[in-house]
């Protein structure tokens, strides 16, 4: 890894940290609907993924979908754009927040039914397969999309067909309100890949660093080895399940000990100086470019423009009559 | 022409699709050693090998699912679902996912794929095996839904579902599979969302699809020998619904019936009655009439199934109360 490839790694955590911050203000004024799911505490699970995967490979990921959009290569601009419900968004702001995506940027898209994109995972690893590419597919989700049967089902047809799928279970400790304790029988999610007697491994997912190592073993032997592999990789998310989250379901100690102590983005910040791969004045630097970025995009959403009232039908089918 | 069964006809367009595009395959459970549980797919696997006809675990939303996950990567899968009763099970890939994804992000996502499956009772295979739920799926903006009541229409219908580049839910009739017709010879692409006039007539207007295409056929050949002549609008296409030649039919006999095999609340006759009443109300003579099944679970005891299920006799007493 070059220098700029360090600092890149710490631009896209630092812009998704920003970009999620920026998207709470957007909410508060209210010129965000629907929900409003953020990365924040997540930024090192996706930065670490993505970074790691060939142009030709595939992402597909659950409905917290903004960090993964700008790993994917998103521009800043078509994901504030979007939850702005603008004709400018990288969904023409028919997704909004929950479904984001951009097909040239190989990310198939944000999913906000729990679960339900698994099997368009093994169904992606399965075109590239029957065409003879050697593409991974990226699927990302959280722990509690391994209690749905949809996980079940996608988990056993990427073994019985040997499919080019990484599953990459972000386990944030709870599904909205309720604990992996409380929800799963088994607390490592990784185990239940052992049933399908797919390889697997779990990963500190706060250490963007380890993320990869992980990331580029697990990506090589899928490309390599046609085989599906789980990893699993332990994270925590910062604020609520979403926007509105009275958090009742665990203490402000908790949450205060994992950002003091597990913060992604200062974990990395003191791995590039403590091996002296940048000074904190280009750290600084970086960070400064990610907000101007971020302002640059809200100037850019906010004054896009509205769809047009008669695209209510558009792409509605590819053949209209 | 040639004079053959409605499974032959579907297996012909299957076959003859994926001879011309390599991008066509079909999956689902026992599509492949099996031949197919309705043996549409026989001999399938022998020739086009276990990659282009593939076998799936008993997993209804990951057949759909990964259907269309292989769909959004170029290719032309035809899933089959073995019954529509299973479709429940795929229900959240077949109207949340495979309706809702091109819309959705903005045209980013094509869906060229189809859903085969088999709706329909008289077998006495009791409640759960035995419904017509398929406006259910009509519902649904986003999904088209097919349901072919004749051979020719069967081939044609499929052949261009298969080459359309929407997701189409393409819903067979368990009790049709052995029902002659002529179809032409070679290449047949009967467009979708076109209704069509089967029968003529001058009396009465009887909107009908799929199976109830037969019974209400039956029903307009005794009624004509009673000097009713019944005129045949056949939907074949649920959504997008052409109301077209329902309407200029309706305006020429001044009198509708509704047949389908379903339930009546909710139903086809439901919609179809209220496009009548919007677009030709001043054309009314009698109040429409729905011919439908009872609304009870389907019960396995052969004489109360048919009972529950819509007879030849139900579709004759409909036309007599509205001439």
């Amino acid at each position: 890894m070059e220098k700029n490839d360090y600092l890149e790694l710490f631009h896209q955590m630092i812009l998704i940290r920003l970009v999620e911050e920026q998207a709470t203000l957007l909410y508060q004024q209210g010129k965000i609907g629907g929900f409003l799911h953020l990365y924040i505490g997540q930024e090192a699970v996706s930065t670490g993924i993505i970074s790691s995967r060939q142009p030709q490979d595939r992402v597909i990921t659950a409905y917290r979908d903004h960090g993964v959009a700008i790993n994917c290569g998103i521009p800043v601009n078509g994901v504030l754009a979007e939850l702005l419900g603008k004709e400018t968004g990288c969904s023409q702001g028919r997704g909004g927040s929950m479904h984001m995506a951009d097909v040239s940027q190989n990310f198939w898209g944000g999913h906000a039914i729990v679960g339900a994109h698994l099997p368009i995972a093994a169904g992606l690893a399965l075109g590239d397969r029957y065409k003879g590419r050697d593409s991974v597919t990226i699927c990302m989700f959280g722990d509690g999309a391994s209690n749905i049967g949809y996980f079940h089902e996608a988990l056993n047809l990427s073994k019985v067909w040997n499919l080019s799928v990484l599953w990459v279970c972000e386990n944030n400790h709870y599904g909205m309100g309720t604990s992996v304790e409380r929800a799963s029988a088994v607390s490592e999610i990784r185990q239940k890949a052992e049933g399908y007697l797919i390889p697997n491994s779990r990963v500190d997912g706060m250490d963007v660093m380890k993320v990869r190592e992980a990331a580029q073993k697990a990506i090589e032997m899928v490309r390599t080895d046609k085989t599906p592999y789980f990893l699993e990789v332990e994270t925590y998310r910062f604020r609520g399940h979403s926007m509105g989250d009275p958090e009742r379901y665990r203490t402000s100690e908790e949450v205060k000990r994992w950002q003091n102590e597990e913060d992604p983005i200062g974990i990395y910040h003191k791995y590039l100086l403590d091996n002296q791969i940048a000074s904190s004045e280009e750290i600084d630097e970086v960070e400064k470019s990610a907000e101007q970025e971020v302002q640059s995009a809200l100037q850019f959403a906010e004054s896009s423009p509205e769809p047009l009232a008669e695209d209510l039908y558009k792409n509605l089918y590819v053949e209209m009559e | 022409m040639q004079r053959i069964t409605m499974r032959e006809a579907i297996s012909q367009a299957l076959w003859e699709e994926m001879e011309r595009d390599p991008d066509v395959f079909i999956m689902g459970e026992e599509v492949g050693v099996w031949g197919g549980s309705y043996a549409v797919t026989r001999g399938f696997y022998d020739h086009f090998g276990s990659e282009r006809v593939r076998d799936t675990p008993i997993s209804e939303a990951t057949i759909v699912g990964a259907a269309i996950g292989a769909a959004l990567t170029g290719l032309r899968p035809v899933a089959e679902l073995m019954t529509i009763n299973f479709a429940f099970s795929a229900f959240e890939h077949i109207v949340n996912q495979a309706a809702k994804l091109h819309y959705m992000f903005a045209g980013q996502m094509v869906l060229p794929m189809v859903i085969r499956t088999v709706s329909g009772g008289g077998r006495q295979l009791a409640a759960t095996h035995s419904q017509t739920p398929d406006v259910i799926f009509a519902h649904f903006p986003g999904l088209k839904v097919v349901a072919p009541g004749t051979p020719e229409d069967a081939k044609g219908l499929l052949k261009t579902s298969i080459r359309s580049n929407d997701p189409i839910l393409f819903i067979e009739s368990a009790t049709l599979y052995q029902m002659r017709g002529e179809v032409p010879e070679g290449e047949i692409l009967t467009p979708i969302g076109k209704s069509r006039v089967q029968r003529q007539g001058k009396d009465v207007t009887i909107v009908t699809y799929s199976k109830m295409l037969e019974i209400s056929l039956k029903a307009a050949d005794q009624l004509a020998q009673e000097g009713i002549e019944v005129e045949i609008v056949d939907l074949r296409t649920l959504r997008p619904l052409d109301m077209e030649p329902v309407i200029a039919s309706f305006k020429k006999t001044n009198r509708a019936v509704i047949v389908e095999e379903g339930w009546r609340s909710y139903g086809v006759g439901a919609e179809v009655a209220s496009r009548i009443y919007e677009e030709a109300f001043d054309y009314l003579d009698a109040p429409v009439q729905r011919v439908a099944q009872k609304e009870v679970p389907l019960p396995y005891n052969r004489t109360l199934e048919q009972l529950a299920l819509p007879q030849v006799e139900d579709v004759i007493r409909a036309v007599k109360e509205v001439v």
